[in-house]
């Protein structure tokens, strides 16, 4: 379907943009000055200098929607510096240490983010479902020295402090009447004194700014390292893609735990002076749609999770409320199927863009812009400045339209990672014949447009979120009914992928129902509730190679009702 | 709707989601709203009640909203068993 060119989209010509922009005109596009990298200082200060600092920075509704905060900028500002004054000055941190952040979608979260980087320290930000092994195979191996939670979540951190010996500072938001611990500290925006100034941290663009672990098929969690660099795509990126608005109420539906609600849920809106909306609950239907009506967002970026959840409320349920200000809509995380898209112009009278991008790019790179012709149920063209192509398995690319092979970018990008912390093999591993590959595979079409064909390895994508099958199996052995396991994804018409765990039990117990619950249970406690096995399927042996490696490729071929191709490998029964 | 079923709901509430000890789950207390229960975890928590009370519910009926509160959840389990006779 055509979409008719908006009268006043930012990107304006965007086959133009694609053919004469480079990343060297991002900072002379966005009027940025050349010497100062940091990025809450362009969250913050920039803007006010700017004379907006009356202007509406963020819009909160608690989770009970009792309560509504508002912040300016120049409130955000204060609160900010009062961060960073705590971090430096009180704590001792320095800039380059690493503060975890283990928070539900409170205000503290994205003041406490901004705060740290203006004082140029690293923070972990960290789904705050995570469970206590989820939790201390990030925090360990980041060597974070600090941690900001709030009480209701302080009792997983207490559980790991053993296993993480450095991190010496638990900063604990509303405490209430908890007795506190050796290093527990209570800091939040009740007791932080607004403060004018605090001179940013005069980073670099190479400066470490955020530390995102992202799961892979083997291995614990990966820490992708990002710069302060990141910020003009990040920048740039939210203002063609997004096409955000001075006079935007926009709202960011992803959580800061992962790396859309930090790219796209702090930096990228912030930077541009944008008033953002956070709503602290979860997906409940009827409380997102009051909320797009009562505070009136136009540009609304979620996931096509929640689309699907939307759409099978129907377009009855949407005529109840007056979404009327909507004006753009974006979608990532995972495909958009094609029915999404139709239905959404159907609902809201506009269709969603889907964008693609992942942890490791930081930032969006193939997308759908403004004023493009949209291919349902395609992920779009690369962004202006991308050079995307897909790979044979020689890691050549392919120059036949239609034919699939793995997702590659060629470096460098702004907002790309710079390493997996501390584990640069792993890193090196991304990079083949000059281009990074994604992990995911796709086709190009005699036009040019990128369409996903699903993982190029055992990684689970379920509700846009990547879980990695062997954190799992591993977790999974701790149960002391399970001999072995294999975690693999099952089709799921919401979540495109969920978890299947195939349990083989130890001598002494047996398959039931109670104890599949049992089984999800440790995992949903130990992880997370998104690597929690939505399925367990009890199996007397699981398929293996001849050297014993858990063939996941056969179970998953089952679940997805494809062929299970060569099993030489396998071995005899 | 008997006290036996509230007490064995918070309780299996309790054990499995609640961490704060001093937290007080009334009938009214939000469950999924607040953040409480995980929305990913209602899969568990419509597992408990399948088993411990010998019911079935759709996907469409253990929806977020009927999750919500112990006291809407106790309505969907009584609305099963009168269902089942």
């Amino acid at each position: 379907m055509t979409q008719p060119m908006p009268a006043q989209s930012n990107i304006g010509d965007h086959v133009a943009r694609r053919a004469d922009f480079d990343w060297s005109q991002a900072r002379e596009i966005l009027g940025w000055p050349a010497d100062q990298h940091n990025i809450g200082w362009y969250c913050t200060d920039r803007i006010c200098e700017q004379g907006l600092g009356d202007k509406l920075a963020l819009i909160w509704e608690s989770s009970d929607g009792q309560t509504v905060k508002r912040f300016t900028y120049d409130e955000l500002r204060q609160l900010a510096n009062a961060y960073a004054k705590f971090f430096t000055e009180d704590l001792g941190l320095k800039p380059g240490d690493v503060c975890a952040v283990f928070l539900e979608r409170i205000p503290e979260l994205y003041i406490g983010i901004l705060g740290g980087l203006k004082a140029g320290i690293v923070m972990l930000p960290m789904f705050s479902a995570f469970g206590e092994e989820a939790l201390a195979a990030r925090v360990g191996p980041s060597g974070a020295k600090a941690i900001l939670t709030q009480r209701k979540l302080c009792f997983r951190v207490r559980k790991i402090r053993e296993q993480v010996p450095d991190l010496q500072h638990v900063i604990i938001a509303e405490p209430g009447d908890l007795e506190m611990q050796d290093g527990e500290v209570h800091f939040d925006l009740a007791v932080a004194q607004p403060l004018g100034e605090f001179a940013a941290y005069p980073v670099t663009e190479e400066s470490r700014s955020l530390l995102h672990y992202t799961s892979g098929t083997t291995g614990q969690p990966k820490g992708a390292q990002h710069v302060h660099g990141s910020l003009p795509q990040q920048a740039l990126t939210t203002l063609w893609a997004l096409d955000v608005r001075q006079d935007d109420i926009y709202w960011c539906t992803a959580d800061p735990g992962w790396v859309t609600g930090v790219s796209y849920g702090v930096i990228g809106p912030w930077s541009l002076g944008i008033t953002q909306l956070v709503m602290e609950c979860g997906f409940i239907v009827d409380r997102w749609y009051k909320a797009l009506q009562e505070y009136g967002v136009t540009m609304w970026y979620s996931a096509p999770t929640a689309i699907r959840l939307l759409m099978k409320e129907g377009v009855d349920k949407v005529k109840e409320y007056d979404l009327s200000k909507l004006r753009h809509l974006a979608s990532v995380g995972e495909p958009l199927n094609p029915e999404a898209v139709v239905w959404s112009e159907q609902a809201y009278g506009i269709p969603f863009y889907d964008t693609w991008w992942q942890t490791e790019t930081g930032a969006i790179q193939i997308c759908n812009l403004p004023g493009m012709e949209i291919k349902a149920g395609s992920m779009g063209l690369p962004f202006p400045g991308v050079t995307a192509t897909v790979l044979t398995d020689q890691f050549e690319p392919i120059t036949e339209p239609g034919v699939s092979g793995q997702l590659a970018l060629r470096p460098p990008w702004p907002s790309m990672f710079r390493e997996y912390y501390k584990e640069p093999s792993k890193y090196e591993s991304k990079f083949k014949n000059g281009w990074y590959l994604t992990g995911d595979r796709a086709y190009i079409d005699e036009e040019g447009y990128y369409w996903f064909k699903g993982r190029d390895d055992d990684v689970i994508n379920t509700g846009g979120h990547l879980v990695g099958p062997f954190e799992i199996e591993s977790a999974l052995l701790e149960h002391e009914a399970v001999a072995e396991s294999a975690a693999v994804a099952k089709p799921d018409d919401e979540m495109m992928e969920v978890v299947k765990a195939f349990v083989a039990l130890k001598p002494g117990f047996e398959p039931s129902r109670k104890l599949e619950m049992q089984i999800m249970n440790f995992i949903r406690k130990k992880l997370s509730p998104l690597a929690m096995p939505q399925e367990i399927e009890f199996v007397d042996k699981l398929p293996k190679t001849r050297s014993g490696k858990i063939m996941r490729r056969l179970l998953r071929a089952k679940e997805w009702g494809e062929e299970i191709g060569d099993t030489s490998t396998l071995e005899d029964d | 709707m008997s006290d036996d079923m509230r007490e064995q709901i918070i309780e299996f509430i309790y054990d499995e989601y609640v961490e704060d000890d001093s937290m007080k789950i009334e009938d009214d207390t939000p469950l999924i709203s607040s953040g409480l229960v995980d929305s990913f975890s209602m899969v568990s928590l419509k597992m408990f009640l399948e088993e411990e009370y010998s019911i079935q519910m759709t996907d469409e009926e253990a929806s977020t909203e009927a999750f919500d509160t112990v006291k809407r959840i106790m309505a969907l389990v009584q609305k099963k068993l009168d269902e089942q006779g």
